[in-house]
């Protein structure tokens, strides 16, 4: 009813805040808290949710993001917020009887995310023939002997549901589904309250328990406010499908990277897109289907 | 004026004490020192100085969290039979029991401040300034339930304090409608706690209707045995009487409750085992332990056996009613259900994790400390609240110009 009001008396006074903070840290204009400067912590602690934001405060966040990468790891970055593009919905489907547990798409995935060294989105289950009881997979398999006779390997990821039960269990609503069906994670409005962890499913969702170990000489520069851009400690992240490669229309890291081809992603909105094409035409499941959080993410064999 | 009065004799009594107060006082400090200085390092590396993981996300902070929730809960144990049922005896304690379920909220709610990992942004959770994800997330509707439910205690037991305190006789019908409400909230901040674990399809431990009323009815047991060490406690040091016919009633609460739970366990263990599958691997990693990982499994029988000797003590007529007993058993089943509600209902949740990898937990030092600092807190909040209440409460203390009714303690209450 009158959250247009709130909203515009919320911003005024966050405005009257950045603004004294804006003046204090001119007049003093000093490095303060590890070269962070008075006016870029205000800022920092009194951002808005990244959908409230106007597109004025947004572009002020971005250029901040890229100063606070600059003071920490002394990289030049470029934080984009590229918009979702109309009538896309991205999708994924994953070829098992090509995967062979190489794990190139989770190396590649780390260094194109600015994933903390101790991190990685893709988890590679090795299974059992005959088995798709998950109590049965190897976890930590060693990729140099791969492949193991009778096995065959499950890669996961975020599935990034269209019913899911991370986002409702949010308390902030720091993670919502974008419009071209990816759910990302507002870093700066997370409260690190982990709940989203223990509702998904996937076991998709990281936290950052300490700070990321992020060696700069490896950092991916070009970044997204809802992708790859560099991680403060105590929220939780997640796979976004690459969102700041994807929505230039490219594929993300891990298909890029799979030396066998097994990894299918596109746009399901588009009738002539291979994934289209996949799942009109192979016998397609998915993980969990029964507990109703409506996967984007499919399985296939050929054959 | 009565209330800046009130204030003003209320710290004062807080601050007046034998040297056993301030010896009980200054253990309490000491906690809360040991707990702060963690914490401080926590805020300043991370909750990687805690045990926790992708794997086991959530440890020991929310079981502390998830018991002290059932303890404050367990307060209706007291306003039931004092306001629905008119048990005389039992309205003279029912502030105790309210100030009780006060510290109790306090606590878990300091518990998931400092399971968070990023306190300074606890105000995104302010309705307008911040994003209330309510009635979406079940933990929006925790906050609010938890926070009613404090505020609601706060203001009755205010009420009633300051009235004694002003020589005026709390009208029931004044707050009457509030203890109702109060009666609902209890049953909710536990019902909704439950909700909060069992709305996770993806867990199937806890996504189970079982587990709000197992919840409930393990807090009825938990809370009246703290209750009734409460009691005698407060009891002998302050001779304030508190008829023997209260802690009769509590025992028998607690044992049916115990009897209940007792056998709500047994259903799930049923449930889970008969037909055994992919669902019981949490049960399984409880209580037999699954693929050669047990940590849990000697606390949980421990629990159990714990649980049963209790119910047994209270269960026996002569038993129950032989003091020494009875106070064994409420130990025992303050330990019992905390292991079990605690680290025995939360942690199984992740092990193994939905995709199937087993990774333990066992809680890290420095959460032990930062719990023992909440602990402190919660104790010592209730500790200065009881001090503040009792002389208001056996008619020794009264607001300047008015008349002190003859005093209820036997003797002039010792200082505590």
């Amino acid at each position: 009813m009158s959250s247009d009001k709130t909203d515009l008396a919320r911003r005024h006074f966050l405005k009257g805040v950045a603004s004294v903070a804006a003046a204090s840290g001119a007049a003093a204009a000093m490095p303060a808290w590890g070269g962070n400067t008075l006016s870029d912590a205000f800022a920092d602690f009194f951002q808005a949710h990244y959908q409230r934001m106007t597109a004025e405060e947004i572009a002020d966040t971005l250029e901040r993001i890229e100063r606070k990468a600059k003071r920490r790891y002394g990289v030049d970055i470029s934080c984009a917020n590229t918009p979702a593009k109309e009538n896309v919905v991205f999708g994924y489907a994953i070829n098992i009887s090509k995967c062979r547990g190489y794990r190139d798409c989770v190396h590649a995935c780390v260094q194109e995310n600015n994933l903390s060294r101790d991190t990685q989105y893709i988890r590679v289950l090795e299974m059992p023939d005959g088995s798709l009881d998950l109590l049965h997979a190897d976890h930590y398999f060693a990729s140099e002997e791969v492949p193991r006779e009778g096995h065959y390997y499950l890669p996961m990821q975020c599935m990034q549901c269209d019913n899911p039960p991370c986002v409702k269990a949010c308390p902030v609503e720091a993670t919502w589904t974008e419009p071209d069906g990816i759910v990302v994670v507002d870093y700066d409005w997370c409260i690190g309250c982990r709940y989203c962890m223990s509702a998904c499913p996937y076991q998709a969702r990281h936290f950052n328990w300490g700070n990321p170990k992020l060696p700069p000489e490896e950092i991916n520069a070009k970044t997204h406010y809802l992708g790859n851009r560099p991680r403060p400690k105590g929220v939780v992240e997640k796979c976004h499908f690459c969102v700041q490669r994807t929505r230039e229309g490219r594929q993300p890291a891990c298909q890029e990277a799979c030396p066998t081809g097994a990894r299918v992603f596109g746009n399901l909105l588009d009738p002539n897109s291979e994934i289209r094409y996949v799942l009109e035409h192979k016998a397609v499941f998915r993980l969990k289907e029964e507990l109703g959080t409506e996967p984007k993410f499919w399985y296939y064999r050929d054959a | 004026m009565t209330l800046l009065y009130l204030f003003r004799d209320a710290f004062r009594e807080m601050l007046t004490g034998s040297w056993r107060y301030w010896a009980w006082v200054a253990v309490l400090l000491l906690m809360i020192a040991l707990g702060v200085w963690f914490y401080a390092q926590q805020v300043i590396q991370g909750l990687v100085v805690t045990h926790m993981s992708n794997q086991v996300s959530w440890g020991f902070y929310i079981a502390n969290f998830t018991y002290l929730v059932g303890i404050a809960a367990a307060a209706v144990m007291v306003t039931i039979p004092a306001y629905i049922f008119h048990r005389k005896d039992i309205k003279d304690v029912v502030l105790m029991g309210e100030t009780m379920a006060i510290a109790a909220v306090f606590m878990a709610i300091m518990f998931v401040v400092v399971d968070v990992g990023r306190p300074d942004r606890l105000w995104h959770l302010i309705p307008g300034i911040g994003i209330f994800n309510f009635p979406e997330s079940m933990l929006a509707w925790d906050v609010v339930v938890l926070n009613g439910y404090l505020l609601l205690n706060m203001g009755i037991s205010f009420y009633i304090i300051s009235c004694h305190y002003g020589g005026c006789d709390p009208k029931l019908r004044h707050y009457f409608p509030f203890v109702i409400v109060g009666i609902f909230l209890a049953i909710g901040i536990h019902t909704v706690t439950a909700f909060l674990y069992s709305a996770n399809t993806g867990r199937p431990f806890w996504s189970n209707p079982l587990l709000a009323p197992r919840f409930i009815a393990s807090a009825f047991c938990s809370g009246p045995a703290l209750m009734i060490l409460g009691l005698q406690l407060i009891r002998s040091i302050s001779n304030y009487p508190v008829p023997q016919s209260v802690i009769k009633l509590l025992a028998i609460v607690m044992t049916v409750s115990l009897q209940i739970t007792l056998f709500l366990i047994g259903v799930e263990l049923f449930t889970e085992f008969y037909n055994e599958g992919e669902h019981a691997a949490s049960a399984r990693y409880l209580y037999l332990g699954l693929n050669g990982f047990d940590a849990l499994t000697p606390w949980i029988w421990t629990a159990l056996l714990l649980i049963g000797i209790a119910t047994f003590i209270g269960s026996v007529h002569v038993l129950r009613n032989n003091v020494f007993l009875l106070n064994v058993a409420c130990v025992l089943t303050v330990v019992g259900v905390w292991i079990e509600k605690g680290m025995g209902m939360v942690i199984p949740a992740y092990v193994p994790t939905p995709i199937g990898e087993i990774y333990e937990y066992t809680p890290s030092f420095p959460e032990i400390a930062v719990s023992l600092g909440i602990w402190g807190m919660g104790l010592l909040l209730f500790t200065l609240l009881v001090k503040a209440a009792l002389p208001i409460e056996c008619g020794n203390l009264r607001r300047p110009g008015v008349d002190a009714p003859s005093p209820i303690c036997p003797v002039s209450p010792e200082k505590r």
